[in-house]
């Protein structure tokens, strides 16, 4: 397929269904509609189906028990509506079923608004739902990215037997870009051992018995360790980042999604003022990219976490720069995107 | 004398598996009909479920069938999506009076509006068992719980929900019955109401709901005796049995 022109909410909708996705169940919310939009026309056409769920909370527990059989789920919404779906997450990742997840943000708390955001990067990265447990979070920051990104999501979901989540904001979602977007063929490993429906080939006709409760202490605990056992694979297989001039940098940018290719620019004027200015870009917000704070060297005098909310990620930065570096934080938020502007003059502030 | 066998455990039950369930309680025989029927249909391998949220989350422990936990309430949602993707499974759920009329009424109500072609079992004994005697949405008026210590008073808690009777205003379900374990008769009529629940999924009928009036001695207070003629007396009249919808 030759590059067409696509808003990224559509974008995201057809590579799904390239990658394989034939089932999607969700609910309305601005700014994404045009997800379900789209699967609900084209689904259907490739053998799939779209059902409108009555609530957040109802789709995520369709996609929980369309999950369960093996097949290729999805469910897409804005922050409130993940809020909803929080519980259903938790029961997706503790029930260990692979399921892709797109949160197009707008601003919060609460109602707050329909324009973009970043404002629920930790809800993603560190919980939402009750107990430990965690979503893998991509933020790609393309629309060409984002393509790859849900391309492979069901990959990583079915490696893991985890719930992905795709953390793209409102800007993503309404932007239109040349994109490629081609067949991908996911690999979903031993899914007929564990996938309701499959008792009567199963060796034994052994039956296939998926949960999260462990009433016994001992047995909670042990599902606990397995589970973090997979999260620290996550951490050392398929951390994810994107670095940027940071060989030579005094100041290097942290940050992700939309907010990241506003900083490229920023950089790219900043450089051609000869200001020693770099970046890392997590692409995996969980697992974290610790590893490329950690090889910076002490050439570097500061770092700034730039962000669409009032600091999120900078806990996850200082934790990766281990105090080596003062770390300061810029953002703005409710659906103001930082200009290119504002980030020069504060990287010029910082440097003096 | 030749032997003949009258009565053994059904296939379907987990071998040399003990309910947890309290004596008197109906859970068992909602189990055991369940598993009657797949025996009867020869269905054990086409059939999936989910554990609801209460004293029956543990219920993939007693039924040898493919299995996943459904969140509080959410049963419904998540049947569809089994059903959605495995149309030609036998898919149910199973779920008491707080999951079903309570946390999950929004869940029931517009699975049975958009006909999803699975059964669902609404086990209603009008207490919160798991939980240690709450009020449910089904618990009668003047019916004392730990959360309504003085009976349950209309003016706090409104009325009792009747589930059969509000789903069957829906256009769409296939099938609606209210049946009760309370005497041998009723149990008898209860295995029929199964049967045809499960034999309408076989023909792609639509959404089948059957409610079974159960009973739940340790909370109520009462001996097992007492539990089934207390229904038999108070429930049934407030909740009465029969077909309220029927695709026939």
């Amino acid at each position: 397929m030759a590059k067409v022109l696509m808003k990224g909410t559509e974008a995201i909708a057809e590579a799904a269904i390239q990658a394989g996705c034939r089932y999607f169940f969700g609910y309305p919310i601005t700014p994404q509609n045009e997800i379900p939009e789209y699967m609900s026309a084209h689904l259907p056409e490739h053998g799939g189906i779209y059902i409108q769920g009555e609530s957040e909370v109802a789709s995520v527990n369709m996609i929980l028990g369309a999950a369960a059989t093996g097949y290729q789920v999805m469910t897409t919404s804005s922050s409130p509506g993940i809020s909803l779906m929080s519980e259903g997450l938790s029961y997706i990742a503790g029930s260990e079923l692979p399921a892709v997840v797109v949160n197009v943000m707008r601003g919060g708390p609460g109602l707050g608004g329909i324009l973009p955001s970043q404002a629920d990067y930790l809800q993603a990265t560190k919980g939402g739902g009750n107990g430990d447990y965690h979503l893998m979070v991509f933020a790609p920051s393309t629309l060409q990215e984002t393509v790859e990104v849900v391309q492979s999501a069901w990959d990583y979901a079915f490696k893991y037997r985890n719930p992905v989540m795709i953390l793209a904001d409102g800007f993503m979602g309404q932007m239109m870009e040349p994109v490629e977007i081609t067949p991908h063929e996911t690999e979903r490993g031993d899914w007929k051992n564990w996938g309701l429906g499959n008792k009567g080939t199963r060796e034994g006709k052994k039956r296939s018995l998926i949960k999260s409760m462990y009433l016994t202490a001992e047995l909670l605990e042990a599902h606990n360790s397995k589970l973090q056992e997979k999260y620290d694979r996550m951490q050392k297989e398929d951390v994810k980042w994107e670095e940027l001039h940071v060989e030579d940098a005094e100041l290097v940018i942290a940050s992700y999604g939309t907010t990241a290719r506003i900083a490229k620019s920023a950089i790219s004027h900043l450089r051609e003022q000869g200001y020693k200015v770099g970046m890392i870009r997590p692409i995996t917000l969980f697992p974290f990219p610790y590893e490329p704070f950690e090889k910076l060297t002490d050439r570097v005098k500061h770092i700034l976490d730039l962000e669409m909310n009032m600091g999120q990620m900078i806990d996850d930065v200082k934790i990766a720069t281990k105090s080596r570096f003062p770390v300061s934080f810029y953002g703005r938020c409710g659906g103001v995107a930082p200009s290119v502007e504002e980030i020069e003059n504060q990287c010029k502030q910082i440097l003096g | 004398m030749a032997e003949t066998k009258v009565y053994s455990r059904p296939t379907t039950w987990a071998k040399d598996i003990h309910t947890h369930y309290c004596p008197g309680c109906g859970h068992g025989i909602a189990h055991r009909m369940i598993c009657e029927v797949i025996d009867e249909m020869g269905i054990q391998e086409e059939t999936v479920s989910m554990s609801p949220v209460g004293c029956a989350a543990m219920m993939y422990d007693y039924i040898d069938i493919d299995y996943v936990e459904a969140a509080h309430g959410r049963a419904p949602a998540t049947a569809t999506g089994i059903k959605r993707v495995l149309p030609d499974k036998f898919v149910f759920t199973y779920q008491g009076d707080g999951d079903l009329a309570s946390i999950g009424m929004a869940e029931i109500v517009h699975a049975a509006n958009r006909g999803e072609k699975f059964c669902t079992f609404f086990i209603n004994n009008a207490i919160y068992g798991m939980t240690g005697g709450q009020m449910a949405p089904t618990t009668l008026i003047g019916q004392k719980a730990t959360t309504c210590p003085q009976g349950r008073d209309p003016e706090l808690a409104g009325f009792p929900m009747r589930m059969c009777e509000m789903l069957a205003t829906l256009e769409t379900p296939a099938y609606i019955e209210r049946v009760s374990l309370a005497k041998p008769k009723y149990i008898m009529q209860a295995k029929k109401a199964f049967q045809k629940a499960f034999n309408y999924q076989k023909e792609g009928r639509g959404f089948c709901f059957i409610e079974v009036l159960s009973t739940c001695p340790t909370n109520w207070g009462m001996n097992p005796v007492e539990a089934f003629e207390w229904q038999i007396e108070k429930m049934i009249p407030y909740y009465p049995l029969g077909v309220f919808k029927d695709f026939e």
